[in-house]
């Protein structure tokens, strides 16, 4: 028994020009166009050729890019928009969460708009009164509900909207990106409250960021990417499948960056290659590159584990920063150093071959250096990186600061810097229901 | 369309609720109230009187007395039929948020605007009934009965405007501002501050092609004028009229219903 049935599904929206707009009237009636300018000459296809079938009772969880089309699907399954062409159905009662308290007046109280949000979703007056005590008390809103609802702070609406379009009662739960409104406490209401829907054989379409909800609230996920599916089926695999798609796409991203940084500091930056540049310029967060060459980095790499390189890490990776150098004539004294910078500038590590007592002898050509850190222990976030090779007294013979960016990944959302290898051990009488949150 | 139609029934809740929000959150704030409702026809009546009595007595018609009560037969349900479709036409672009994020039956909006201004104009009756009261105007049942049956035709005759109004307004933004001028003209070439017995025989053909000439007269018909309600034709005429608008309107309404999501 499907719940929900997309079928071909396709829906295109009309593409706004300003200009076009001016043209509309005047010159459409001067040139005579006017029927055929009314055509939307122009139109963005929000969704193509869209199949998609949900079973009664189960939560389908749909991710994708901002524009991918999510909403969208949300609102043709909710009836909002009709689909250009295919079709959609959907059975039983629905209930639409893609914004809180759209229906509610500002003038009147929380008490009034209850009824009268409860009357628009679909329920008689009498089970408006039968549940007005649940709604308020979900809502947490028993000393307020008198009040105007103008008055309220933006999570009040939104937890009130939220608890009135819930009692509704729906067959088919319809779920955008909402539950980032409340506070800590009320997210886990709403969770819980699903949770509940879930038991009683109730459909869910569930649209989010939260990548981890997908995961262990949802029997199925939905991956949509520019109005298309790109992959359906179990949320973990679907998951893994999106955030490997993003990482590619940053990772081109960051490539880009990269690039246009050292072009511009390759450019900009000559007049710095005295000799006069040092240690001072440690503290001060500019991109730069300067330096003597005598010996020249020309070329840094990132290489993960598979030898590739790569701009995106994960946690706990292998990572070796292989520098490019080369030295047209014998240099003796160097040092090769490399600083590890986090977005907020802080230096998260720095070490050069002087500090670990490594006495220089000779270079002659080209070669390359590789520094490998063997577990990349990070907190999720952007890196940048200073490589360099100086004299021991600090005369830079090429110094790349910030030039290198990549970005750490990570499962959990821990904070800080640096991510310790750790390990939680209980006594059986603490317990964890599972590995959620 | 037939079935949308036979759907509109099962919104009575809804439409009722909507409308007494709206007549409650209209004053909400303001220190007198629902009085309003009265004070405002009642400032304009005084408006109207001084300019007639005063500052222009020579254009004043002669034959009608009193010319207040004559005034107010007309003026108090053309402010119904005309706040009705200015508010209208702006009421699916002020309820965007309804018709784009929830599943609303959109026609309940110019509905419940054409009814709220329904219930303005019968707390404005009670003024009316004052002045009959003052002026000692003989009335008759015969005639009264016939009353209700006005104000029926009247609403059926606003509603299919409204819904055409409001439904055009998501498209063509500018009719909010080509109504606002039009209702002007229109209530200058309506019987409500002249009577229709002062229209040239020339001018008559054109006020008889006015659906609310009809109205204003069969209002004055019987409120004002003695002797039995003659204008019965024209009404039973406009009320067969007002029914075919009002399909029309709700045709063209549901029609358009598809595209308020993306337009509004």
């Amino acid at each position: 028994m499907h719940a929900i049935d997309i079928d071909h599904a396709t829906k295109t929206y009309r593409r706004y020009g300003r200009r076009r707009q001016f043209a509309t009237l005047k010159s459409a009636l001067l040139s005579g166009s006017l029927i055929t300018d009314l055509k939307p000459a122009e139109t963005f296809t929000a969704l193509q050729d869209v199949s998609l079938r949900v079973e009664a009772g189960e939560t389908v969880g749909v991710i994708g890019p901002n524009g991918s089309g999510k909403s969208t699907l949300l609102k043709l399954v909710a009836g909002i928009t009709k689909p250009t062409s295919g079709t959609v159905n959907v059975k039983g009662r629905i209930s639409a969460l893609i914004e809180l308290g759209a229906g509610f007046h500002p003038e009147i109280s929380g008490r009034e708009n209850i009824f009268i949000n409860g009357i628009m979703l679909g329920l008689s007056k009498r089970e408006v009164v039968q549940k007005f005590e649940e709604i308020v008390e979900f809502a947490e809103l028993e000393d307020f509900i008198d009040a105007p609802v103008k008055t309220y702070s933006s999570g009040m609406y939104a937890r009130l909207g939220f608890a009135v379009a819930i009692h509704v009662n729906p067959d088919v739960l319809l779920v955008d990106e909402i539950l980032a409104v409340g506070d800590q406490g009320f997210t886990h209401k709403c969770l819980d409250k699903f949770a509940e829907f879930r038991r009683r054989g109730k459909t869910i379409l569930l649209v989010t960021h939260s990548l981890s909800l997908v995961e262990r609230f949802c029997d199925d996920a939905v991956w949509l990417d520019s109005g298309l599916i790109k992959a359906v089926g179990d949320p973990k695999r679907v998951v893994d499948a999106y955030l490997s798609h993003v990482e590619n796409q940053e990772e081109e991203q960051l490539e880009a960056d990269d690039i246009k940084t050292r072009k511009m500091t390759e450019t900009s930056s000559e007049p710095l290659t005295t000799g006069e540049a040092s240690m001072d310029d440690m503290s001060q967060v500019t991109e730069g590159r300067w330096g003597s060459r005598e010996v020249e980095i020309l070329d840094v790499t990132l290489v993960g584990d598979d030898g590739k390189s790569a701009h995106v890490f994960h946690s706990g990776d292998r990572i070796s920063v292989c520098v490019h150098i080369n030295a047209e004539k014998p240099v003796s004294d160097f040092v090769f150093g490399v600083g590890l910078f986090n977005a907020d500038g802080v230096c998260c590590y720095g070490t050069n071959t002087d500090l670990e007592q490594l006495v220089s002898k000779e270079i002659v050509g080209e070669g390359t250096v590789d520094f490998t850190i063997d577990s990349l222990d990070l907190v999720a976030g952007t890196y940048k990186l200073d490589v360099a090779v100086h004299k021991r007294d600090g005369y830079p013979y090429d110094y790349h600061r910030l030039l290198y960016t990549f970005r750490v990944k990570s499962r959990t959302n821990d904070v800080g810097i640096y991510r310790p290898r750790h390990k939680w051990k209980f006594p059986s009488n603490v317990r964890f229901s599972g590995p959620l949150e | 369309m037939i079935h949308n139609l036979l759907q509109l029934p099962r919104y009575r809740g809804l439409i009722q609720s909507l409308v007494a929000r709206e007549l409650k959150a209209r004053y909400r704030g303001s220190v007198l109230g629902f009085f309003w409702s009265f004070i405002n026809p009642l400032l304009l009546l005084l408006i109207y009187s001084f300019v007639f009595n005063t500052v222009l007595p020579g254009i004043r018609p002669v034959s009608v007395e009193p010319y207040a009560l004559f005034m107010f037969c007309g003026i108090l349900p053309w402010t119904w039929f005309s706040s009705s479709l200015m508010e209208s036409s702006g009421v699916l672009i002020a309820s965007g948020n309804l018709i784009k994020k929830v599943l609303f039956p959109a026609e309940v909006l110019p509905i419940v605007t054409v009814l709220a201004n329904m219930v303005h104009f019968f707390l404005g009756l009670p003024i009316l009934v004052g002045f009959l009261i003052y002026y000692s105007i003989p009335l008759q049942l015969n005639e009264l009965i016939w009353f209700p049956f006005v104000i029926l035709v009247q609403l059926i005759l606003t509603l299919g405007l409204s819904l055409i109004v409001s439904a055009l307004t998501v498209h063509f933004r500018d009719i909010k501002d080509i109504l606002s001028n039009l209702l002007t003209f229109w209530f200058f070439a309506t019987p409500i501050i002249y009577p229709m017995s002062m229209a040239p025989s020339a001018g008559k053909r054109y006020l008889d092609m006015n659906p609310f000439t009809h109205l204003a007269v069969s209002y004055q018909e019987i409120l004002f004028y003695d002797g039995p309600f003659g204008h019965l034709k024209w009404l039973l005429t406009l009320g067969a009229a007002a029914i075919v608008l009002f399909l029309v309107g709700y045709f063209l309404f549901d029609r358009l219903r598809d595209s308020f999501a993306e337009e509004v």
